[in-house]
């Protein structure tokens, strides 16, 4: 880009979409490849008074990456490993490199990211600023927790050292900030050690909802990962019914495969499923995704096929095959049709799940508007402010959007009954929470993080959509 | 509704503009000319609902495009219409080559469209709606003796447009192509050899019925000009050279 120009004028327009394809919005677009070229676009963006949100790779379901008129931009281009140390573990890197390069960087060396999402191409700049959390979220945490301390690059074009003793207001600020505090141009984090390349899978199936918690309670202390899957349309006794699955590390002696099945060429996924290309599945997919009739027969066929398991029968998987299910079907989300999914995550207490989470499959099945697909973890509370976390479990749900209105209203009332519970949502998922319910959600947070971005960016320059629906602007 | 006409001071942008105001619609007038553009607005028929905003720019002026695309959104809180009618013709005479004039009528005939379009084609995208028009004209359909650039820069213009349609109707966009024969305006004033001439009101009622119908269209007005435009189409190279158009 000249520097004659101004970047109002010069950056191209582009439709961004949500994760999902549910939100769409129209910005302008710069791609910076180092820090010289981001602190340049920084200083003529401040100039212009263009608002700046931070895109990713765009693996948040929600509006937490657009930004309607403003300008986007893209950090995939700084995406360099500036240091690598496989003797502790910590590799130093920019924000535009995904989950994916770094476990390929690593892997061999013995190290996997600590926590990672269900699918291998977030950012790692992405995956802190929403501070994004895994299926091992009871037992490591979220992402944020294995960030020893970044390089924050704020509105004023100062880079700050933030870690838990240089800024640490800033540090637990940041992390899970949603991009609104500065740009992150450099985070040391560290990986997991890891003997073997492969877990130990044990799926389990729970015949209804208490039996759900119930296992995950008892299984939680002898397990490195739990996550559970649940038929959103089982109604009565089988309410809340469908699978877990255990995993564990895998010890070196207990590897069969040995050190080589450390190596990145068997980290791979299928190439198809059940014969078809990985590529085209979606297609047939949306045959079932379309309708309601589909998807209820899909989750009956996968509760059944479930119970067909052995009890206690277990079988060894690859890391990448275990970690990211999404990735198992490129372009999943075209199954749901032209306008996309949107996705809820509920948090609720511990105390309170065995209630609140019944009542809210009841609702949407009440309301005529089931979920399709709904995942169930544990989590424990964390550091961070603006942290999603709580002392108890989530449920992400996935919504078809059919009807936005109808929708939306059902929101409300998924909301209300989770915020009664004392519960939280995740940035990175929402796209349907309002600024009240947030602010109800976190308390005197809200004003806590406000009061830091008009310290840190009083002109308001990091912005996006998920801030203006939201009332996260300074 | 919501628009924004692009060369609205005269001929069809004009007559444009003025049937928006009339039914009520909240519209932008842009062109060079802030004298004619004060004389059109002062002449306006506005529905009580309806609202005109006045803002002078030469659309070869590209780089103040897109925060002035920024300005009229917010002024008018939204955008649901964009019309491209700015359009220039100069008199080519007879074994005439001149660069300034060509690269002119390309200039404002084709890029200013395109730096006024894509910044409302993102818009409407990421809001899943709108209306696109371009005036592009019978000229684009074989390239005739008699201007040269003039021909190049309409098929330029409907092409892209039909690029921008194939684009965005998955969308719900709708990006509609007029393509006018003779109209009587100042552009075609004191011209020989016109024939099945409209009124600008005319091109206008065509455009904005196509512009609420929401399905994309390519149209000639009139009509009739359809089949001129197929059959010469048609004539192979050799016998269109003849015709001497």
């Amino acid at each position: 880009m000249s520097a004659a120009l101004s970047l109002r004028a010069e950056a191209p327009w582009r439709v961004l979409n949500s994760f999902g394809e549910a939100l769409h919005s129209a910005s302008r677009w710069a791609s910076p490849r180092n820090l010289e070229e981001l602190t340049t676009l920084l200083a003529r963006a401040r100039e212009e008074h263009l608002p700046i949100s931070l895109r990713g790779s765009g693996r948040s379901y929600g509006d937490a990456s657009l930004n309607e008129g403003g300008i986007s931009l893209d950090l995939r281009a700084m995406n360099r490993m500036l240091d690598w140390n496989p003797v502790e573990g910590i590799a130093t890197v920019e924000p535009g490199l995904t989950i994916e390069g770094l476990w390929r960087r690593t892997l061999e060396d013995g190290y996997w990211p600590a926590v990672v999402p269900g699918t291998m191409f977030p950012t790692l700049g992405g995956c802190a600023a929403m501070n994004i959390h895994g299926k091992n979220n009871f037992a490591v945490g979220p992402f944020g927790e294995h960030i020893l301390d970044l390089d924050l690059l704020t509105a004023d074009g100062n880079l700050l050292r933030c870690s838990r003793t240089d800024n640490p207001e800033i540090f637990h600020s940041v992390i899970g900030g949603a991009g609104l505090l500065g740009v992150m141009t450099r985070l040391r984090i560290k990986l997991k050690k890891v003997e073997s390349g492969l877990l130990r899978v044990e799926p389990i199936v729970s015949h209804n909802f208490d039996e759900m918690v119930d296992t995950f309670e008892e299984r939680l202390p002898r397990s490195d990962y739990l996550v559970g899957w649940i038929d959103c349309m089982a109604e009565g006794e089988g309410l809340g019914r469908g699978a877990i699955h255990q995993a564990n590390y895998l010890h070196a002696e207990e590897d069969t495969v040995g050190p080589a099945s450390l190596h990145i060429e068997r980290q791979v996924l299928p190439s198809t499923i059940l014969g078809v290309p990985r590529g085209q599945l979606w297609r047939i997919m949306r045959l079932f995704f379309s309708n309601d009739l589909g998807m209820r027969f899909l989750n009956f066929g996968k509760f059944q096929s479930g119970r067909l398991t052995r009890k206690g029968s277990t079988y060894l998987q690859a890391h990448v095959a275990f970690a990211f299910l999404l990735d198992y079907v490129p372009g999943w989300w075209r199954a749901y049709g032209p306008k996309g999914l949107a996705q809820i995550q509920v948090f609720v207490p511990a105390e309170a799940v065995r209630t609140v989470i019944p009542d809210i499959l009841r609702l949407c099945q009440e309301r005529d508007y089931p979920s399709y697909l709904g995942v169930f973890k544990r989590h424990r509370r964390d550091e961070f402010l603006l942290s999603h976390a709580v002392d108890g479990y989530s449920l992400a749900l996935d919504f078809a959007i059919h009807d936005r209105e109808r929708l939306d209203a059902l929101a409300r009332e998924i909301t209300a009954r989770v915020l009664d519970a004392g519960g939280r949502f995740y940035l990175a998922k929402d796209a349907l929470l309002q600024a009240g319910e947030l602010a109800r959600a976190y308390g005197d947070r809200i004003p806590r993080f406000l009061a830091l971005k008009s310290r840190l960016d009083p002109a308001g320059l990091w912005t996006s959509d998920l801030a203006r629906r939201l009332a996260l602007t300074a | 509704m919501k628009a924004i006409v692009v060369g609205a001071s005269s001929g069809i942008g004009a007559a444009i503009a003025r049937q928006l105001a009339q039914e009520g619609a909240s519209v932008a007038l842009i062109a060079r000319r802030q004298t004619e553009l004060d004389k059109i607005i002062a002449e306006l028929t506005l529905d009580k609902k309806g609202r005109a905003l006045a803002y002078t720019h030469d659309v070869t002026n590209y780089d103040a495009t897109p925060a002035l695309f920024d300005r009229i959104v917010a002024d008018l809180g939204g955008l649901d219409l964009l019309v491209y009618a700015a359009g220039v013709m100069p008199n080519i005479e007879e074994s005439e080559y001149d660069f300034a004039k060509d690269r002119a009528m390309i200039e404002v005939n084709v890029i200013g469209a395109m730096a006024w379009c894509n910044p409302a084609a993102a818009h409407f995208e990421a809001h899943r709606k709108g209306s696109i028009v371009g005036i592009s004209s019978i000229a684009g359909e074989r390239g005739r003796r008699g201007n040269p650039a003039y021909c190049t820069s309409k098929a330029a213009l409907t092409t892209y447009l039909e690029g921008l349609r194939n684009r965005l109707s998955r969308y719900g966009v709708n990006v509609v192509t007029i393509k006018p024969g003779f109209v009587a305006t100042a552009m075609t004033q004191g011209k020989p050899g016109l024939f099945w001439l409209v009124q600008p009101e005319d091109i206008a009622n065509t455009t904005l019925a196509l512009a609420r119908a929401g399905n994309g269209a390519a149209r000639f007005v009139p009509r009739r000009w359809w089949l001129v435009a197929f059959i010469v189409r048609m004539l192979p190279s050799f016998i269109f050279r003849r015709l001497n158009f």
